[in-house]
């Protein structure tokens, strides 16, 4: 490898400040600030606090309903990064088949990416909210009991249908230019041998993609983790019960809504470890058998 | 050029408008009819005088709100006035370094705070156990009753005489539900604030020790002999799909104005939604258990009142002591009350309002009034006050919701709410 060197000493750290002090005020403070917060007991204002060691890790852990939150936040992510990368996946594919109009096909698949997550949570809600949904009547008149108010099972499927159908569009995004990537002379030496479409996708387009498949598998666990909240909150509250009550949502629930400060930062700083954790593991294990090429 | 000179005008005038009013910001959780009353009581306000100009924003839900305002206070951003429902209002008293006491702030303001021109049960409820009156009640309100007259009359029910008790409620909305005049017979908002905290005090039942909480922290009692029969019997109507829940605070209103559900229990300030709608509705008085001695007695009021935040300036305090004492003008409670259904908050309000016929032409309209003045609160009856009545709430709802999904009965429900809540409020007071 050939070796840059650049003759400015401070050029390169005046270039960075901006960044830097981004990533300091935005995330490294908040964070000194969660750790700071979970060895303290504190009233919701905020006027007394009391130094109390690690009690509030030693009562979040051994807190039934944080093991239900674990449990939920599990099966909520494999489901919404599942679905909305095959899902993607697939249309990317078919998009690709399509000779006239493939612009205006891809134009609509990109336009849910534009709905702020809340909105998305709103739209859901009106169509399937069982008191006023205009999706809810016509399933009830089918005879299905449609009722996520009380069903967790129902909340579960329309909170992940919501956040999946939310992050398509981004994935397809990617798999269309991933799909491009991929060379024609392949593809076309493969139909020669007279491959099946089917064969063909399974022994060169999939490998191929595995980058794209990576990088987005990443970006969909932190998606499912943390950006799903707005719709959550919007749909389900974390309801019925606490059937859909995901880890950010339960950091919320215990410090904005209950104002257990100590307990909901230490959560935080479980998840913090949590999301590195896993992180570090995708990087480290699944990247192996991805193929840069 | 004649833009430029409208923009420099525009800049000329502004110190001075900053000068000449001092700007007042009230952070509330009104939405719906009930916003349209705030912009107008505070129109009105800035209209009346110079001096003070007040803003309200509207800031969520109630618990939003709250919690709005807490971050803010944090970030040492506070609002000067909060609306805090009545749920957070243990949490606020908790909070002595951060608010400034109503009663203080009038009569700082110049104005005198005279007890006896407010009604009774409300002054009690926003007062320290020494008697100093903490927030001014905004909006007080008591869960009554809404039928659905046209399916009344469709379900051969009687129009004009609205159920009494839960068994005339759970027998009307079952032939609601036979005859086929509507899908659903009986809905309710808010079932911690009807079905526990009011129906322990309109039924003269323990819902929790130590005066329901307002003599020192509560133990909960909400898994009593009534407590129980009662949610079973709600659970019962679920699994016949003759209650339908709503959801844990007013959604289920919706499944009443839309007329999928005939009877309806909900707060007295839910009456500016159900009047918009343009249903043609009836109102009873909060059913009691006709099997509790003593029953009914009197409810408890829910709503909200509006805090004080400390450290403001003199000129600010000032200004909210003038808006207090315009709020609790005889005429502007009447609207307020006549409008949206609240309580009014003092006494000439409630008799200008009677004297001139309004609840004659609106029969009905009294009803919360009565049903929480009928009778002298017992331990029972005050209120309810914990210091993390939010997180009780929601850990009841979890409860409920499992009931009347199936996954267990009333019994065991009331039971792990008692056993969670108990722990809860352990830990919020440092156990």
């Amino acid at each position: 490898m050939r070796r840059t060197v650049f003759p400015h000493k401070l050029l390169p750290w005046l270039l960075l400040v901006p960044q830097l002090t981004i990533t300091v005020i935005f995330f490294y403070w908040p964070a000194a600030q969660a750790f700071r917060q979970s060895v303290l007991r504190e009233d919701p204002f905020g006027l007394t606090s009391t130094f109390v060691g690690l009690a509030n890790f030693r009562r979040v852990l051994s807190d039934p309903n944080y093991l239900n939150s674990v449990r939920v936040t599990a099966v909520f992510s494999v489901l919404v990064a599942f679905f909305a990368m095959a899902i993607a996946l697939f249309l990317a594919v078919q998009v690709e088949k399509i000779v006239r109009g493939k612009g205006f096909y891809r134009t609509l698949m990109i336009w849910p990416y534009a709905v702020a997550t809340a909105i998305a949570g709103m739209l859901w809600l009106f169509m399937f909210n069982p008191s006023f949904g205009t999706l809810a009547w016509p399933l009830r008149q089918m005879g299905i009991y449609w009722n996520p108010l009380l069903d967790g099972g129902q909340a579960m499927a329309l909170v992940v249908a919501a956040a999946t159908w939310k992050q398509i569009s981004y994935n397809f995004l990617f798999f269309v230019a991933g799909l491009q990537a991929i060379p024609r002379s392949l593809l076309e030496a493969a139909a020669i041998d007279g491959a099946s479409r089917r064969h063909v996708f399974w022994t060169i387009t999939f490998p191929l993609l595995a980058p794209t498949t990576f990088f987005l598998l990443v970006v969909n666990t932190v998606y499912a983790l943390f950006d799903t909240f707005g719709i959550i909150h919007a749909v389900t509250g974390g309801g019925p019960g606490k059937a859909t009550e995901t880890l950010v949502y339960k950091v919320y629930n215990d410090g904005f809504v209950n104002l257990i400060m100590g307990d909901s930062a230490a959560q935080s700083v479980i998840l913090m470890l949590i999301v590195i954790v896993l992180t570090a593991f995708q990087f480290r294990f699944i990247e192996r058998r991805v193929h840069y090429g | 050029m004649q833009r430029t000179l409208f923009w420099l005008a525009g800049l000329m005038a502004l110190p001075v408008a900053a000068e000449a009013k001092t700007e007042i910001s009230w952070w509330h959780a009104m939405s719906g009819a009930n916003a349209e009353v705030v912009t107008k009581i505070a129109n009105d306000f800035n209209a009346s005088q110079s001096d003070y100009e007040l803003k309200p924003v509207f800031k969520g839900t109630y618990p939003e709100a709250l919690n709005a305002g807490i971050a803010a206070f944090r970030a040492g951003q506070a609002p000067d006035i909060i609306q805090v429902f009545d749920v957070g209002t243990g949490v606020m008293m908790g909070a002595q370094g951060a608010i400034k006491p109503v009663a203080e702030v009038l009569n700082e303001g110049g104005f005198t705070f005279d007890k006896s021109q407010y009604l009774p049960g409300i002054v009690g409820y926003y007062s320290t156990p020494e008697g100093e009156m903490l927030s001014f009640p905004y909006n007080s309100s008591s869960p009554i009753l809404y039928y659905n007259k046209d399916i009344f009359e469709k379900a051969g029910l009687d129009v004009d005489s609205p159920p009494k008790t839960w068994a005339e409620v759970w027998d009307a909305a079952r032939k609601i539900k036979e005859s086929g005049a509507a899908t659903c017979g009986y809905t309710s908002t808010w079932l911690t604030w009807i079905h526990t905290e009011n129906f322990a005090a309109w039924n003269d039942v323990n819902w929790g020790t130590n005066e329901n909480g307002l003599a020192g922290t509560p133990e909960l009692r909400i898994d009593g002999p009534l407590f129980v029969k009662h949610f079973q019997e709600i659970a019962d109507l679920a699994k016949e799909g003759v209650f339908v829940y709503g959801g844990r605070t007013s959604e289920a209103k919706q499944n009443f104005t839309s007329g999928e559900c005939g009877i309806l229990t909900e707060s007295s300030g839910g009456l500016g939604d159900i009047v918009k709608s343009g249903m043609n509705y009836g109102i009873g008085q909060l059913p009691y258990d006709e099997t509790a001695e003593g029953a009914p007695q009197n409810t408890t009021p829910g709503g909200a009142s509006l805090w004080v935040m400390g450290g403001k300036s003199d000129e600010i305090y000032k200004g909210v002591a003038a808006f207090f004492n315009y709020l609790s003008q005889t005429e502007v409670q009447q609207f307020l009350h006549e409008q949206s259904g609240y309580l009014p908050v003092t006494m000439a309000a409630y008799e200008a309002t009677k004297a001139s016929g309004f609840y004659d032409e609106n029969p009905g309209r009294e009803t919360p009034i009565l049903q929480m003045m009928g009778k002298e609160p017992t331990e029972n009856s005050k209120g309810v006050r914990a210091p993390n009545l939010p997180q009780l709430r929601d850990i009841q709802n979890e409860e409920f919701e499992k009931m009347l999904a199936g996954q267990q009965d009333a019994a065991t429900a009331l039971k792990n709410a008692v056993e969670r809540g108990n722990a809860a409020l352990k830990e919020a007071v440092g156990g």
